[in-house]
């Protein structure tokens, strides 16, 4: 059976980790690379890479990222952050990236996930979802980082992407992210119940029993995590063993 | 001396990591898009991420389809990856009927609706045959499978390992000299990059 994935997710901004750079052992723990094949070593699934460079060289830096872990990470890696044109998503796959994740760009023009998708495959677009409460049980669509409202429903969204070709959902609680009380799950079960494409769970993982609770009661195939790991907290191995004494299958 | 692999370019997906895969384990791999110089590598890898029909036309566009024959037929060493893999077989119905390489009896089918389609993440082996390819590897050990259709040799002879995903599917198939994987080994970290290595050694040994 295939195993839930277990994804560290790292924020870069002009070439360096923003959180995470806590770690000992490593030559330089600022490095995105050095800390994604650390990664790699400790067992992680998958990585994403949240590029959050606000100029107009961002550009470059995603396509330079993409091309240098390569170098030595061998497992599948996202690229995400202000993406906006098919030229942007065709450089940084042709760099090296198996995946890049959409969010703004994809809520002004939902055309770019369809053509994304027609161009280099559903597997490659992972679109970005961050949501918010509304308070009365329903969800909505925050851009740009989480700044903006969009006014379009979560769950709307949720099913329209999935039919322009998305073959992936990254769904982040904006009311849980950075909180660590664990992820949102009413909101992260209400995707999964109405789409058929994997969705990873985001946003609020303060320890292992979150990841599990979110596995075992949405049905969610990936769950990512920030701080758990980068901070040391618990190491993935750890995590791995954790959800496999429960009873949920991973890669040991 | 160390033998060159080469990596078969031609126009479907991303090759650099499988190059860099096998630079890690310490084989010198090379991409190339000349098919008379196909012939030249000590071992030669089809990779390949899309879809079928358009992979059996740009081979055919850049005149590769009789290199790869010739390549097979010299006897050495030939991987192919997942789609890399599929185009191996007679024909696929990925969007239609497409005729595909033929080295190996068999069709490219899709996925039962039963499971999420494409198949992504990490998945099982179930091992059916012991072959020098997957020294050190061992039934239940998981590598990272992205795909929707998959391949069923009409020989059960050249099912080297089998993956459960709706049905028990052919993940990995070796006939004579010719090789292929449904999962990608340049995105399985340490066991993928074993089973490169493998690869590397089994050309080194022809080689020597």
């Amino acid at each position: 059976m295939l195993a839930k994935r277990i994804i560290p997710c790292l924020d870069v901004e002009g070439g360096r980790v923003v959180k995470g750079i806590h770690f000992v052992n490593l030559r330089d723990a600022g490095d995105p690379v050095e800390l994604a094949a650390f990664y790699d070593r400790e067992g992680a699934d998958e990585l994403v890479f949240l590029d959050i460079t606000a100029s107009h060289e961002a550009r470059d830096t995603k396509v330079e990222l993409a091309a240098r872990t390569g170098e030595k990470v061998f497992i599948p890696y996202t690229i995400g952050g202000g993406i906006g044109s098919l030229d942007d998503i065709r450089n940084i796959l042709k760099a090296g990236a198996d995946k890049v994740s959409i969010n703004t760009a994809a809520a002004r023009d939902p055309s770019l996930i369809t053509r994304a998708a027609e161009r280099f495959g559903s597997q490659c677009v992972v679109v970005a979802i961050d949501g918010k409460s509304r308070g009365d049980g329903t969800w909505e669509v925050y851009t740009h980082g989480g700044r903006n409202p969009a006014g379009i429903d979560v769950l709307e969204w949720a099913s329209r992407v999935e039919s322009l070709g998305a073959g992936e959902i990254m769904l982040t609680s904006m009311d849980r992210d950075g909180t660590k009380l664990g992820y949102d799950i009413p909101l992260t079960k209400a995707v999964c119940d109405i789409v058929s494409i994997p969705v990873i769970a985001s946003g609020g993982a303060g320890n292992l029993d979150h990841l599990a609770e979110a596995i075992e009661l949405t049905g969610c195939d990936a769950v990512l995590a920030a701080s758990i790991f980068h901070y040391k907290e618990h190491a993935i191995a750890e995590a791995k063993e954790f959800l496999d004494s429960r009873g949920i299958e991973v890669r040991l | 001396m160390k033998p060159i692999i080469g990596i078969v370019d031609y126009g479907m997906g991303n090759l650099r990591s499988v190059e860099k895969g096998f630079e890690k384990v310490g084989f010198a791999a090379e991409v190339c898009s000349v098919p008379d110089r196909l012939i030249s590598f000590d071992g030669l890898v089809l990779p390949g991420v899309g879809a079928f029909g358009d992979a059996m036309e740009n081979l055919k566009n850049l005149d590769m389809v009789s290199a790869l024959y010739e390549y097979i037929d010299s006897g050495r060493n030939m991987l192919g990856i997942c789609l890399g893999m599929q185009l191996l077989l007679s024909y696929s119905e990925e969007h239609g009927r497409f005729e595909g390489l033929d080295v190996v009896p068999g069709r490219v089918v899709r996925l039962p609706d039963s499971v999420k389609v494409p198949h992504m993440g990490w998945n099982v082996l179930d091992i059916k045959k012991d072959v020098p390819l997957l020294q050190g590897i061992e039934s239940g050990m998981r590598f990272y499978f992205v795909h929707s259709f998959y391949c069923e040799p009409a020989d059960a002879e050249s099912q080297i390992a089998a993956t459960p995903y709706g049905l028990d599917f052919t993940s990995i198939l070796g006939k004579g000299n010719v090789w292929g994987l449904q999962f990608h080994p340049e995105k399985s970290s340490l066991l993928g990059l074993r089973i490169l290595e493998s690869f590397g050694r089994t050309v080194e040994e022809q080689v020597a």
